[in-house]
């Protein structure tokens, strides 16, 4: 079913890459190849975390606000308030795993629902992030260079195109998220969270405790975005910097196989997913004849018929074992 | 066997349905005559339910003919059979418990006067279906507020007042006390007197041999046999149902009970908290635990599982002190739970055979957190050949397989854990007649091997035929014990009934 549903959605991919070369030129531009894989390498990120709490049959909301909360409150601690570099990175990191905690703890403990506590996370961490930089624009302005060529570095391959760094730390996180996920008793538990948290915790898992777990990951990876996003721009305004970007990282995922309803998931479908996503983007900015402003409505087209598609697939599967049920059995 | 009038009410002829996995219907025919009650009866699985959503338009049948009053009909709706005069009466009452029973009567045919509700027609007429049923209350009383047995009375008033010429019961004392069973049957024998014909689905005997005219026994999908109201005696029932002689379908062979592992002392159960249990399991024995509907064995069950917290008391296992924190805790101490709800509880349906089978050992069997697929190999290999569990393959989809395969496989999850008690609730609900022989066989073996057994079950040969003692429960209380040589269904049910140790005796 997954391999399937990979196949589906890598086809789609290829066919999206296809007709934007062939209809603008400057697709295939080095130039335009490296930001598409730098954007895909940040959004990957996100999008990895918050496969996790899908999978588990919950959804996080708050992505975006992380991302502006520790994206904005890096640089204000250290251009503002003058924290070392050293002390200011290990702070907002912890800011996200506590975060991430928070979410868990409401959810399992107190029984309130993800999309209700996830939303007001969206309100609060936002609402926060603008308060403390009175809506100043944050950035690094010249300095940190060293630090930032974690997002901005690239590995040259031939003199006008390089391997943007950020892919190799996506690269990196998708393998331990991937082995986490198919290979340790952990990530097994969340798959069968997912599709009965009953029957899980019938048969001995501490679910409240492998709950809280996705809810860590996904706004650890969502912290991780933040930095990198936030030094791969040097630029983030508070009251927009990382909008919507749940919302993209949602999509990504849905797009490469997670189910809203939980118990369905694979990395490399997230990975494919997302640079659909970026693709589609890219494709509406380079091709003439699509007017920018129906982003969105491209965007939310496809995504729709993707899952249409599924959908009719798993319907017809189901068809074909109800007839041989009858004809066999 | 009866003869059929000239024309008969409902004639069903050669009805077939089959589900992914199962057939649960292979060609099964029967008649009702009217201000008849004819009993179905059949183990679970048998296929009565299945027949009677057919009866009701709620499953259309694949093949096979259906005949009301000498023409064929079709009953592709619940609507369409209302309009036949066929309404069902479920097991689990379909009421809004916030309306009143007018409300609920008259629920989407309500009498109006222009857009609005005309109350006072409604309750006025409401009244005189009460009546009927023999329910002297205001129309206005919600729903709520009454017991169950009233409310399941409402749900008869609600197909009387749609006309209903058969009424079909499915289990409709499996929730009642026996004064409201007592009731029901009252009203059901008017309801004959009046020309209303009644299909009534049940496990007890006892309750069918007193009500029914005529007895159509189920068997795996198929007829089985019908019997007239004289030879519908309890041995003759059972023989049909069954299909074979008793003694050799519960395997049962004696072995000596070794050391106590499990000893409960004061438990309270959180739904039942004014209620303390106590009994010892030892080693080897199987101990079937009866009751109504309600009673409280599934939450006693759960309670001793961890799946709740107890609300006092406490339990020793092998000798120590043990309150469990949660299902983990229990598995550790060596115990296990094949829940009730197999498809909720017991099975992760989309997940697979191999994955399905090795969840609780994963734990156990892990190499520093992660997966150890040998052994998962391991494990699938050996619960599938050892249950013969019928799947394609190990990757099979569990919900694809039939009803009685996954019961093998909540079983086979257990079982790779070696667990030194074993708690069974409602063990064979809903599964074939091989299956289930396979599945006594597994429990008579395991208690060879020393594991204790504690099992809660609704069909009384069941309990019968498998336990060396039987405890009963009565709404959350420990209302008897029983030992093997005093079994009877009698004994059994008047103490699940509430009736008092010493006059069963």
């Amino acid at each position: 079913m997954q391999t399937k549903k990979i196949f589906g959605i890598l086809s789609l991919l290829v066919a999206v890459v296809l007709f934007t070369a062939s209809q603008s030129g400057s697709f295939l531009d080095p130039f335009n190849l490296e930001n598409l894989i730098r954007r895909t390498s940040l959004f990957g990120i996100i999008s990895i975390g918050v496969a996790f709490v899908i999978i588990t049959g919950g959804i996080d909301l708050s992505i975006g606000s992380v991302i502006c909360l520790v994206g904005c409150g890096l640089p204000w601690l250290v251009m503002v308030q003058k924290w070392p570099l050293a002390a200011a990175v290990p702070a907002v990191f912890s800011v996200a795993v506590l975060i991430g905690v928070a979410h868990g703890f409401l959810i399992t403990r107190l029984k309130i629902q993800p999309f209700v506590v996830t939303l007001c996370g969206l309100l609060l961490y936002r609402g926060l992030a603008r308060g403390f930089t009175q809506d100043q624009t944050m950035g690094f302005q010249s300095e940190y260079k060293g630090f930032r060529a974690l997002a901005t570095a690239e590995i040259p391959i031939t003199d006008q195109f390089g391997i943007p760094m950020p892919f190799v730390l996506l690269v990196v996180l998708a393998v331990l998220a991937a082995v986490f996920l198919n290979r340790t008793i952990y990530g097994r538990y969340l798959l069968a969270i997912g599709r009965n948290e009953e029957a899980a915790r019938f048969s001995g898992i501490n679910t409240r405790a492998m709950i809280l777990v996705a809810y860590v990951i996904s706004a650890t990876m969502a912290g991780i975005g933040g930095i990198l996003f936030m030094m791969d721009s040097n630029f983030a305004q508070p009251s927009e910097f990382g909008n919507f970007y749940e919302l993209y990282a949602i999509a990504a995922a849905v797009l490469g196989g997670c189910s809203l309803r939980g118990g369905e998931g694979s990395i490399l479908g997230v990975l494919i997913g997302t640079a659909l996503m970026q693709v589609l983007q890219n494709m509406i900015n380079l091709v003439d004849w699509i007017p920018t402003n129906i982003e969105f409505a491209v965007i939310g087209a496809v995504i729709l018929c993707g899952v249409v598609a599924d959908e009719v697939v798993k319907r017809m599967a189901a068809l074909r074992r109800a007839a041989q049920a009858r004809t066999g059995a | 066997m009866a003869a059929a009038s000239p024309s008969p009410l409902l004639t069903v002829e050669r009805v077939t349905k089959s589900f992914p996995g199962v057939r649960a219907l292979k060609g099964v025919s029967l008649q009702v005559q009217s201000g008849e009650v004819l009993a179905v009866i059949g183990e679970n699985g048998a296929g009565k339910s299945t027949l009677m959503k057919i009866l009701a338009g709620v499953q259309e049948p694949d093949s096979g003919t259906i005949t009301i009053d000498g023409k064929p009909a079709r009953l592709d709706s619940v609507l369409s059979a209302l309009r036949h005069g066929i309404a069902l009466i479920h097991q689990e009452l379909n009421l809004a418990d916030n309306l009143s029973a007018a409300a609920n009567i008259f629920l989407g045919r309500e009498p109006r006067r222009g857009p609005f509700i005309d109350f006072a027609s409604m309750n006025e007429r409401a009244t005189k279906f009460l009546k009927d049923v023999g329910l002297r209350i205001p129309p206005t009383t919600l729903v709520r507020s009454l017991t169950i047995g009233r409310q399941q009375l409402i749900e008869i008033a609600k197909a009387l007042s749609v006309n209903a010429r058969l009424l079909i019961m499915d289990e409709p004392t499996s929730s009642l006390s026996a004064a409201e069973s007592e009731t029901l049957f009252a009203v059901i024998r008017q309801l004959r007197e009046r020309g209303v014909s009644v299909v009534y689905i049940s496990h007890r005997l006892g309750e069918v041999r007193e009500l029914a005219d005529r007895v159509v026994v189920l068997r795996d999908g198929e007829n089985a046999g019908e019997l007239s109201r004289a030879e519908a005696t309890h041995e003759n029932m059972v023989r049909h149902m069954v299909g074979r002689d008793l003694s050799q379908f519960y395997a049962r062979r004696p072995h000596p009970a070794g050391d106590v592992v499990l000893e409960l002392k004061g438990l309270r159960s959180p739904v039942w908290p004014q209620h303390a249990v106590s009994f010892a399991l030892r080693a080897g024995e199987i101990v079937g635990l009866a009751g109504l509907v309600g009673a409280g064995r599934t939450e006693l069950l759960q309670t001793i599982f961890g799946v709740v917290a107890p609300a006092g008391g406490t339990m020793t296992a092998a000798g120590r002190p043990f309150i469990p924190q949660s299902p983990r805790d229990a598995i550790e101490t060596g115990i296990a739970l094949v829940p009730e709800d197999r498809k909720q509880e017991g099975l992760v349906l989309g997940m697979d055979v191999a994955e399905n089978l090795s969840l609780p050992s994963l734990r156990r069997d892990q190499r520093r957190g992660f997966l150890n697929f040998p052994r998962e190999r391991e494990i699938s290999t050996e619960m599938i050949d050892g249950l013969r569990i019928k799947t394609p393959s190990a990757a099979q989809i569990v919900q694809f397989l039939s009803g009685g395969n996954q019961q093998k496989v909540v079983l086979g999850k257990w079982l790779a854990l070696d667990p030194k008690v074993l708690l069974l609730d409602e063990p064979t609900r809903g599964i074939d007649i091989g299956a289930k022989r396979e599945i006594y066989a597994l429990m008579d073996q395991l208690a060879a091997r020393g594991v204790a057994i504690l099992f809660a079950s609704s069909e009384m040969e069941e309990v019968l035929g498998m336990s060396d003692r039987v405890l009963v429960m009565h709404e959350g209380r420990l209302s008897g014990e029983v030992a093997r040589a005093e079994l009877s269904e009698e004994t059994v049910m008047h103490l699940a009934t509430g009736g008092d140790r010493r006059e069963a005796a």
